[in-house]
């Protein structure tokens, strides 16, 4: 292994060894905390333009395999590991996660220091770095500081399908669901089609006219990267199913839906990517422990503009959620708030069927605690007794 | 949901003396609990009859009752008491086993006592093994398949059925007790039969064996809202077949994918739900098959375990200490993690680190054993260690084992594999032993495939393939010239620089000194249970090797305490206890205290002792990494047992100070030839000894000495072999067997040869001296004479048949010894007295195994004094300003008993005689108005409560013959009947004791092994003959170990435990504070 460097926007210097394909990586550096799961992180389109550092010490140690993979052409900038195994073990290995990284022509480094990473961009935001063995590190550096931030980049509509694509349901079909694809992974895919729902999945910036011209029994927004703002043929085009067809969104599908309905989004410092994060369902208090994957988030208060407390005179922060929201659809409630940073974690129209969630109920990876919430989407939209 | 205010008043069970399969991790949980049920603001009573722990200190509950976890004395403490609340999940299968014979009782519903944490139908629903699997079933969960039966035939039918080999489990038991593989129907009777009888309800399954899957362990917590919480997951290195207690384990799961891990979470949380644990923790462990992956539910603890420890250790969330909010009615995302201070404890933890638990064994106690580890839990000890790594934590864990290993590779085992031709080397490799990861090694160093040695051991070949780099690079280091990328890489895979240095033909300090011009430096990562996502607060540090070092910068306060590494026999949670009061007496002292400990089953490594905690191996390269980053005041090495004392000189050497008697005193007590000098010029008397280079020399200098006398050797591989010699026979024989076998090496260190003191009382004393000034903390009269280890024996405070000139005598020799070795802090002594003539047997100028006890059994915290004199103070400071009372002195008007606890029913093929090697692995304490009443509690406390009526069988060496007429007499008079051997009755006959006398072992229908089986036989008091004991006599030992009859092996435990069977059955529980409150009004202030 050739000695390989990680240089941050800010000059800061990671020294490790290069594994994967050989040249130089660009993107937004960003940690993920999943202790397992690299495969799918690293096949979510999500991850587009992003180099994602995996807190988690040892990765490639089961190996990679057909049937965990998101989307077959991994769409993230780079990876950053402390230890990649080159042996893997596992009953459902299909190869090693060098050799997959190589093939995917995925720029990688390990040997890290890892954790000094993720505090510095804890401390100092995501920034963007450039990755790359071979290389000088003023060069790398120059890169980076050229590349600027993810803000303002339609990202979504780079790994969107071209081309509309019909999945059947499995089992009987109970209804049927455009996907306007932003990013969309595998797994949510079969949350909906092992609830009988069979699914065709649109381009992004496919129209209002052309999704209705469909039928659907509802359209789901799926998740995606980076800055939910720019990609503005889909809030349009949401914009105008809104009210007339149900809605379900997940990640940047949540945003999508946030902005249609005239909220603001903000860029969190660092983002939320991980599998551990307690997530509230305001309705009962329960918690869920989700997976995440976001570094942008919906602000309610847009709606809504604060106003000081009585308490303390001052501004409620983004910890304290509004009770509910008027828009040009009616009111809106916040249904699910983050445990840990009091952020939006899901939000519902009350006087028409349409909901999001900022979090990952199909998980891929991460723990399965929402799944309801697909079954909830298809009694929306008129699968719902079906068991799945 | 918040706290609840309808309970007032809630009772903590804890689990009693340290035993094999349930140690001081139910310290640690329960010291948890009680603090935060007490910071809740209730009133908090415990039960332990088990004074080493930290729980029972006086200031931790409001009523603590060091009485034993008996259900009559539970029930006399409920009905004393009345609490609102029992909290059972948290002492253990003691607590909980307590817990069930209470309700069973009637005790609960008598008083109105809510179970909290777990209900009655879940803990039965969970520890039936049949019922479980039937639930299991029920919601879609798979299992081994199985037949639960509770009779030999219906075993044989169940077995053939399934097809052999099976796996026997008995319901209710704790550490695998009673299970065992059968591979044909004539194995499957001895291991039902034992089972069954292992069961409290005489139950046990018969299981289809999944002998080598993976194993996993998954802590889960649950609130009272359901929401669930997976804590941690842990792999085992070792399969299936090795129980997880005795299995190298590794945290977080490293060979499951995503898709596979969370399949195996829901299924947890799924069990915690069916099982219907309400709230709290529970360890639920899972098989899974290497090649198809098929999964099942191997069992569930609903409750915290030792497992939980380590979990609470390895990710920084503390699981007893959220279980006993859970369990009062906060919900998970009510309650704060204390580590980040900003999100909840309603999360699951990430981890950038990797965790390895080693085992630590103690094999050579008990050299009958097999040395095999199976499904029933062997180790008495564990060591944790942190790093960036597998590889880096796994040699971390191992060196900190303290057991020869210097990592992976280098150390005494590895010339003694070395030695093995390469088909024994494959036929070890197969076996499940303490060795095999060295085994492992050996193997891969020897060019042995990766596969092979995954295939003979079962571990994943992930893990073989880690093993795998830390061998080649090991190649590397012995070939290639040393330069600062090898030495980077070298460390992050865990090397230390002694087996860098080994490799590469140089000294340590030379390795050192080249890491320090190249820059190769030890640097702390903090473990904040969210992989560096939020800022942490707790100061929780582990040493790697990587950029950047997170240690704050060093302040002027730090005191170092070093702790005492894995428990063993012979050094346990009692020192851990001693580590932890000098961190509390350091803060209280306006000091920062720094503790550096390997043991996640103890209160030191929590994270919430000491103002930082270093969780590291207790080595001097590691213990100058922490004290680089902290550049201590001081570090105290004389509490936490062996492991720092041996340290002392090599850290003093570095510059390092070293708090209280300097190591040069430490090795003037150590060294035998040195002490005896010191004890010639101190005029204090020792037994006549002397030292032989041969056994020729041996013989002479035990003629000259005169028989019996104590033999040992200065330096052993394995066993201690320290053995009591009557005659010149017998040294002849113990010499030849020893030299022959070649467990001794004369070369390395001479035999040591004492006159064996005969028929003396043994004496321990623990002081705190300050240069002036002794503490003398008390005098402990041992029951058994000397030549029992003062670890095995009870001890009596006061003592109650020394006359005062020779306890004045003791407290003379003890200031002429504390003086003459210069100790600052503390030193403890045992004595030999025979007569009023008093003999010095050794002197250790550090904390003892008995501190804790005399600590309780006064009132006066001893190791909290000696912590505050080695920082200067004097007593006549302390006594001063309060800290230590104007007088000393125990309870008026009690005695207080602490009695060993001995794991014989775990090797039950062990001869259960008590000799000058100590093999007890804990303690409880017993304190009543008697001497006999005081020791009929600790009896019942220590498990074997002696029997009010019924058989006693009675069998005496020669020299007890006459003492044990006596006993033999109260006996009958109270009602027993006698059976004897024929000397013994023969004996008893002519002195009027009616007695019968028995068969020959195998022989007649007084056999007495077969009386002991059919349960006719209720006592059994046997002192061994002088020489190896032989025949009948061990036989009829192993068979009341295996059946649980209360068994003597001396006269003088054998005269007290009578006498304590003729004090009146009346329990009075009386709680320490109650205790402790007539200590002060004595006192007199
Ligand atoms: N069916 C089985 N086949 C093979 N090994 C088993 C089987 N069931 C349990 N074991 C082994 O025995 C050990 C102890 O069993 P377990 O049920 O966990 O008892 P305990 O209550 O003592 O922990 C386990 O850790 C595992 O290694
Ligand atoms: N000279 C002696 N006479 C009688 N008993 C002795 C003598 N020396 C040691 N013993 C017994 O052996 C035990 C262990 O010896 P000790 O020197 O204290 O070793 P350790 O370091 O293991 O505590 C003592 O507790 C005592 O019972
Ligand atoms: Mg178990
Ligand atoms: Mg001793």
């Amino acid at each position: 292994m050739t000695t390989a460097h990680l240089v941050l926007a800010d000059g800061t210097v990671f020294t490790g060894r290069g594994v994967g394909a050989p040249g130089v990586a660009v993107g937004e550096v960003v940690f993920n905390t999943s202790m397992t799961g690299y495969q799918e992180i690293i096949s979510d389109p999500s991850y587009a333009g992003q180099i994602v550092t995996m807190t988690a010490p040892h990765i490639g140690n089961y190996g990679v395999n057909e049937a965990d993979l998101q989307r077959t052409t991994p769409a993230l900038a780079g990876l950053v590991m402390r230890a990649v195994s080159r042996t893997p073990s596992s009953w459902r290995s299909q190869g090693s996660l060098p050799s997959y990284l190589e093939s995917c022509d995925i720029v990688a480094i390990t040997e890290v220091d890892t954790r000094r990473l993720t505090r510095h961009i804890r401390s100092h935001g995501a920034m963007a770095a450039a990755l790359g063995s071979d290389r000088e590190v003023g060069e790398l550096r120059l890169l980076a500081e050229r590349h600027g931030s993810m803000s303002g980049r339609n990202l979504a509509e780079t790994v969107s399908v071209a081309q509309p694509g019909m999945y059947p349901a499995e089992g009987a079909t109970r209804a049927a669901v455009v996907a306007l694809d932003l990013g969309m992974k595998r797994d949510i895919l079969s949350q909906l089609q092992r609830r009988g729902i069979e699914v065709e999945v649109v381009p992004a910036a496919t129209a209002t006219a052309d999704v209705l011209q469909r039928r659907p029994d509802g359209v789901f927004l799926s998740n995606g990267p980076g800055d939910p703002e720019p990609v503005t043929a889909a809030i349009a085009t949401v914009e105008g199913l809104l009210d007339r067809v149900p809605v379900f969104g997940i990640c940047l599908g949540h945003q999508i839906l946030g902005l249609a309905l005239g909220a603001a989004t903000y860029k969190l410092p660092f983002g939320h990517h991980g599998g551990n994060h307690p997530v509230q369902r305001l309705a009962d208090g329960s918690v869920s422990i989700t997976a995440q994957n976001h570094g942008f988030a919906v602000d309610l208060w847009s709606l809504s503009p604060a106003e000081p407390t009585a308490a303390t005179g001052e501004l409620p922060g983004r910890d304290l959620l509004p009770e509910q929201v008027d828009t040009a659809f009616g009111p809106v409630v916040p249904t699910h708030q983050n445990l840990n940073d009091g952020t939006l974690e899901g939000l519902a129209c009350t006087g028409i069927p349409a909901f999001s969630v900022q979090y990952h109920p199909e998980a891929a990876p991460g723990p399965n605690d929402a799944t309801e919430l697909f079954d909830q989407f298809a009694h929306m939209i008129g699968a719902g007794d079906a068991t799945a | 949901m918040p706290r609840r205010d309808d309970l007032e008043t809630i009772l903590v069970i804890g689990s009693g003396p340290i035993v094999i399969g349930q140690a001081c991790e139910f310290d640690y949980s329960g010291t948890q609990a009680v603090k935060v049920l007490r910071g809740d603001g209730y009133r908090v009573v415990l039960v332990n009859s088990n004074p080493a722990t930290i729980m029972t200190d006086p200031e931790f509950a409001d009523a603590t009752y060091v009485e034993p976890i008996v259900p009559e004395v539970v029930a006399a403490i409920i009905a004393k008491e009345r609490p609102d609340a029992l909290l059972p999940t948290l002492g253990g299968q003691t607590a909980l086993n307590t817990t069930m014979r209470l309700a069973a009782m009637g005790v609960l519903d008598e008083w109105d006592v809510e179970l909290i944490g777990a209900g009655l139908d879940a803990i039965e629903a969970a520890e039936d093994r049949g019922r479980f699997k039937g639930i299991m079933e029920g919601v879609g969960i798979a299992t081994a398949r199985s037949h639960y039966v509770t009779t030999l035939d219906d075993a044989a039918d169940a077995a053939a059925e399934l097809g052999y080999p099976v796996m026997v489990r008995p319901s209710y038991i704790l550490g695998g007790g009673g299970t065992g593989f059968a591979t044909d129907s004539a194995a499957l009777r001895p291991i039902v039969a034992n089972g069954l009888d292992e069961s409290p309800i005489g139950e046990v399954l018969i299981e289809e064996s999944v002998y080598g899957w993976k194993e996993f362990e998954l802590e889960v917590m649950r609130d009272a809202a359901d929401n669930a919480v997976i804590v941690c997951s842990i792999e085992n290195l070792d399969p299936m077949g090795v129980h997880t207690g005795d299995s190298i384990t590794v945290a977080p799961v490293m060979t499951l994918s995503d898709r596979e891990y969370q399949e195996m979470r829901d299924e947890a949380i799924t069990c915690l739900r069916a099982v219907g644990v309400a709230t709290g923790g529970s360890n639920v462990q899972f098989a899974v098959h290497p090649g198809t992956g098929r999964r099942i539910v191997v069992e569930m603890n609903p409750r915290v375990s030792r497992s939980s420890a380590l979990a609470s250790k390895a990710t920084g969330f503390p699981i007893a200490k959220i279980a006993a909010k859970l369990a009062v009615g906060y919900t998970l995302g009510e309650i704060a993690n204390d580590i980040t201070g900003a999100t909840p404890a309603c999360f699951e933890p990430a981890l950038d680190y990797v965790v390895v638990k080693t085992p630590r064994f103690d094999f050579s106690k008990f050299p009958t054993t097999s040395g095999t580890l199976g499904t029933a839990m062997q180790s008495v000890g564990e060591a944790m260690a942190i790093g960036r790594t597998f590889p880096e934590a796994l040699q971390k864990a191992l060196r900190s084992l303290e057991s020869g290993a210097w990592g992976l590779t280098g150390g005494a085992q590895e010339r003694r594999l070395g030695e093995l031709g390469d088909e024994a080397l494959l036929e070890v490799l197969a076996r499940a032993t303490p060795e095999r990861i060295f085994v492992a090694a050996e193997a891969l160093q020897r060019g042995i495939a990766p596969d092979m040695v995954a295939h003979r051991t079962g571990y994943d070949p992930w893990f073989v393939h880690q093993l795998l780099d830390v061998c080649e690079l090991r190649h590397t280091i012995a070939t290639s010239d040393l330069d600062e990328e090898l030495l980077r890489t070298a460390k992050r895979h865990g090397y230390t620089d002694r087996q860098i240095a080994a490799l590469a033909v140089l000294d340590d300090d030379a390795v050192a000194e080249m890491r320090r011009s190249l820059g190769v430096a030890k640097t702390f990562k903090t473990v904040d249970t969210c992989a560096a996502e939020f800022e942490a607060q707790t100061p929780y540090f582990y040493g790697t090797f990587e950029d950047e070092c997170e240690a704050p910068v060093a302040g002027d306060r730090s005191v170092i305490v070093l702790g005492s590494g894995p428990n063993r026999i012979g050094q346990g949670i009692e020192f851990d206890y001693c580590c932890v009061h000098a961190s509390f007496a350091l803060a209280a002292a306006g000091y920062e205290p720094v503790m550096v400990n390997c043991n996640p089953e103890t209160v030191s490594t929590d994270y919430d002792t000491s103002a930082r905690l270093y969780f590291e191996p207790l080595t001097v390269e590691d213990v100058l990494g922490v004290v680089e980053a902290e550049q201590p005041r001081a570090v105290i090495v004389q509490l936490g047992g062996q492991t720092p004392l041996g340290l002392a000189a090599a850290l003093e050497q570095a510059g390092v100070p070293i708090a209280g008697t300097t190591p040069d005193s430490i090795a003037l007590a150590e060294d035998r030839e040195r002490f005896a000098d010191l004890c010639r010029r101190l005029d204090v008397p020792q037994p006549p000894s002397g030292t032989a280079g041969s056994a020729a020399d041996a013989v002479h200098v035990a003629n000259a000495i005169g028989y019996p006398v104590l033999v040992r050797p200065s330096f052993v591989l394995g066993g201690q072999a320290m053995r009591i010699v009557y005659s010149a026979d017998e040294l002849d024989a113990y010499l030849a067997g020893l030299l022959g076998s070649g467990t001794i090496d004369l070369a390395a260190g001479p035999l040591l040869i004492d006159q064996f003191l005969d028929s003396a009382t043994e004496v321990d004393v623990d002081a705190v001296f300050d240069g002036a000034e002794l503490h003398l903390g008390g005098i402990m009269e041992h029951v058994e004479e000397a030549g029992v280890h003062s670890g095995d024996s009870a001890c009596v405070v006061p003592p109650p048949t020394l006359s005062e000139g020779v306890q004045a005598r003791i407290a003379d020799l003890t200031l002429r010894l504390a003086r003459g070795l210069d100790v600052r802090g503390l030193i403890n002594i045992q004595f030999a007295v025979r007569g009023e003539e008093v003999f010095v047997l050794e002197a250790n100028p550090r904390a003892s195994r008995t501190v804790p006890f005399l600590s309780k059994a006064t009132g006066v915290p001893l190791a909290k004094i000696a912590t505050w004199v080695m920082m200067g103070a004097s007593l006549a400071d302390l006594r001063r300003d309060g800290r230590l009372a104007p007088s000393g002195g125990s309870i008026p008007g009690r005695t207080a008993i602490k009695e060993a606890v001995l794991p014989w029913k775990r090797f039950q093929e062990s001869d259960r005689v008590l000799g000058p090697e100590m093999r007890a692995t804990g303690e409880v304490m017993g304190i009543a108005g008697t001497v006999a009443a005081a020791y009929g509690k600790a009896l019942a406390a220590a498990g074997h409560a002696a029997p009010r009526d019924g058989t006693v069988f009675m069998s005496l060496n020669d020299r007890d013959k006459v003492g044990g007429v006596a006993v033999a007499r109260a006996l009958v008079e109270h009602g027993f009947r006698i059976l004897a051997t024929h000397g013994t009755a023969g004996h008893l006959a002519r002195n009027e004791v009616p007695v019968k006398h028995v068969d020959k072992v195998g022989d007649g229908p007084y056999d007495p092994v077969r009386l002991i089986e059919r349960g006719d036989i209720d006592l059994v008091i046997n002192t061994p003959g002088n020489s190896r004991t032989r025949g009948d006599a061990v036989l009829i030992r192993r068979a009341a170990t295996r059946h649980d009859i209360p068994c003597v092996t001396t006269l003088r435990g054998a005269s007290l435990l009578v006498a304590s069977i003729t004090e009146p059955p009346h329990v009075e529980v009386r709680s320490l504070q109650e205790h402790h409150a007539t200590l002060v009004r004595s006192g007199g202030s």
